[in-house]
C-alpha cells in the first residue's frame, strides 16, 4: 500500500504527511493550517481512491512539524484526519486529531445577531463538548453545535 | 481587556457579588456624595431604554459625576456607518467609564476588549444585563435578609427571559430551590437544567400557577409575550393562565415578595399593587443603589 501511495505523491525526507482528508474538505484544511504562508515545499493531492472515504486528499509539507494546537483545529471539520511525522523518509510518529479546548479565528458564530457577524472581529470560542464538538462564543455566549460549524 | 468591566454576571465571583451588595446598602443610606467629582462617564445607548438609562444617569448624578453620550443611535455617528470598534476607541479617550446598551449580542464583551476604560454592560441584545441581576439580588437580600437557602419561584417566559437566566446563574452560589412555572412552549432551556444538575441545585417545573406558590419566598414574574408563539391559538390558551391576582396571595408566606423586571403588561393584576408583598416598584428604585455600587467598583472608588 505504501509503495502505491509513493507512486501517486512523491515521498518527503523530513516533514509532515496529512492523510485521510475527505476530498471536499482538502482546501479548508489548507486554509486552516495557513499553508499559503508556508515557505517550504508543499505537495497537495486530491481525489485519490480511498477505501475508507471514497475520495481523499493528501498534503505533504517538507520540514514542517505542527504544534498540537494547530493539528487539533482540523478536528473541527474532519475528526479522522491522520498526521504522520516523517524523519529521514520514515514515519516516526502518527497521530489522529483531537478536539481542541478553544477555537480562535477560524469558525463563524452561528448566531446572526452576534457582534462577530456584524463587525470585523477575530472569533473566539470555548469548546464546551468534544464529541460531538460544541462551541460557545466568547462574545455572544451562544452555542454553535457541530452541524453548524462553518470555517471562515 | 480591562478586568474591571462588568459584561456578564459570571464576571463577578460570589465574594464580589456580596461586596457590591454591601456597598449598595451603603449607597442606600447615603445616596448623595461627590465620589465621582471630576469624572466623566459616557452613557452610550445604541437603542433606547429609558428606564435603564435614567437609573444609570441618576446613579451617576447622585455621586457627582458628569455624563456625556446619547440616548439612541440615530444621534450618534453609528448612523453614518461608524463601527462600534471606532466609537468605543474614541469615547474611551474622552471618559473614565463607559455604560453601554447595544442591540447586538456580544457587543459589550467586544467593547470591553477595545476600550482602555472599564465598560458596564447595560444590556447587549438578548444576551446579558448584569446590572438588572444585581438589583434583583439586592432586592432579594434586602427583603429576605439573606440570599441563602431561599425558595425562588419564577413565572412566565422562562425560555427567552434573559433576566431569569442571569438571576438563576447568580443565585446558584447561594443554595436556592427553584420552582419554574411556565407553559411548555416557554419552559426553562435545557442548557440551564444541565447547569443546575451539574451544580446539585434542586428545581421543580410546573405548568399550573396555583397554590404551590404558598411555599415561595420570592415570586419572580415575567411577561408572556405574544410574539414568542408560533401559533396564536397557543398564546390565547396560556395568556391568562400566568396572571397573578391578589386573592392568590392570601395563604402565601409573610416574607414573600413579588418581583418583576418591568415593564409589566397584564401579568400582575393592578389589585396586587397595594398588597404589602408587592415589591416591583421598590425593586426599580434599588437599581439606582446597585448601579452606584457597580460604578464605584469599576472605578476602584
Amino acid at each position: 500500500m505504501t509503495a502505491k501511495k509513493e507512486l501517486q505523491v512523491r515521498a518527503i525526507k523530513n516533514g509532515t504527511v496529512i492523510d485521510h482528508i475527505p476530498a471536499d474538505l482538502l482546501f479548508k484544511v489548507i486554509n486552516i493550517l495557513e499553508l499559503d504562508k508556508c515557505p517550504t515545499s508543499v505537495t497537495i493531492g486530491n481525489n485519490y481512491k480511498s477505501d475508507m472515504l471514497g475520495k481523499k486528499g493528501i498534503i505533504k509539507i517538507a520540514e514542517k512539524f505542527f504544534e498540537a494546537e494547530e493539528i487539533n483545529k482540523i478536528a473541527l471539520i474532519a475528526p479522522k484526519v491522520k498526521f504522520n511525522i516523517i524523519k529521514d523518509y520514515q514515519v516516526v510518529e502518527k497521530s489522529v486529531v483531537e478536539a481542541p479546548n478553544k477555537v480562535e479565528g477560524i469558525v463563524k458564530c452561528m448566531n446572526p445577531k452576534c457582534i462577530t457577524n456584524v463587525e470585523e472581529i477575530y472569533t473566539k470560542f470555548k469548546v464546551v463538548n468534544s464529541s460531538p464538538i460544541t462551541l460557545k462564543c466568547h462574545y455572544c455566549e451562544k452555542i454553535t453545535d457541530h452541524k453548524n460549524i462553518h470555517i471562515k | 481587556m480591562d478586568n474591571r468591566s462588568l459584561v456578564s454576571i459570571d464576571d463577578y465571583t460570589k465574594e464580589e457579588i456580596l461586596e457590591v451588595l454591601a456597598r449598595a446598602a451603603e449607597f442606600e443610606k447615603n445616596p448623595n456624595s461627590n465620589i465621582l467629582e471630576g469624572k466623566v462617564i459616557s452613557s452610550l445607548f445604541f437603542e433606547p431604554s429609558t428606564r435603564t438609562r435614567l437609573s444609570f444617569e441618576t446613579a451617576i448624578s447622585r455621586m457627582g459625576g458628569r455624563i456625556v453620550g446619547f440616548s439612541d443611535s440615530s444621534s450618534s455617528s453609528t448612523s453614518k456607518g461608524e463601527t462600534l470598534n471606532d466609537t468605543i476607541k474614541m469615547v474611551s479617550n474622552y471618559s473614565d467609564l463607559i455604560v453601554m446598551r447595544h442591540p447586538i449580542e456580544g457587543s459589550a464583551r467586544w467593547a470591553s476588549e477595545v476600550s482602555d476604560v472599564p465598560v458596564i454592560n447595560a444590556g447587549d441584545g438578548a444576551n446579558q444585563h448584569p446590572t438588572q441581576t444585581m438589583l434583583d439580588l439586592y432586592s432579594i437580600q434586602k427583603t429576605q435578609g439573606t440570599l441563602e437557602n431561599l425558595n425562588i419561584f419564577m413565572v412566565g417566559d422562562l425560555k427567552y427571559g434573559r433576566t431569569v437566566h442571569s438571576l438563576l446563574m447568580a443565585l446558584s452560589h447561594f443554595n436556592p430551590t427553584f420552582h419554574f412555572i411556565a407553559p411548555k412552549e416557554l419552559e426553562i432551556p435545557r442548557a440551564y437544567k444541565i447547569f443546575m444538575d451539574e451544580n446539585n441545585i434542586t428545581y421543580y417545573e410546573h405548568t399550573e400557577f396555583d397554590s404551590i406558590i404558598n411555599d415561595a419566598d420570592i415570586l419572580y414574574m415575567t411577561r408572556v409575550q405574544r410574539e414568542r408563539f408560533a401559533d396564536p391559538l397557543e398564546y390565547e390558551k396560556v395568556k391568562n393562565v400566568y396572571i397573578l391576582k391578589n386573592n392568590m396571595l392570601k395563604d402565601t408566606k409573610d416574607n414573600l415578595r413579588i418581583l418583576h423586571p418591568l415593564p409589566r403588561v397584564n401579568e400582575i393584576a393592578v389589585d396586587v399593587d397595594t398588597n404589602p408583598k408587592a415589591y416591583y416598584f421598590e425593586q426599580a428604585l434599588n437599581g439606582v443603589y446597585a448601579r452606584q455600587a457597580i460604578i464605584a467598583k469599576a472605578l476602584n472608588l
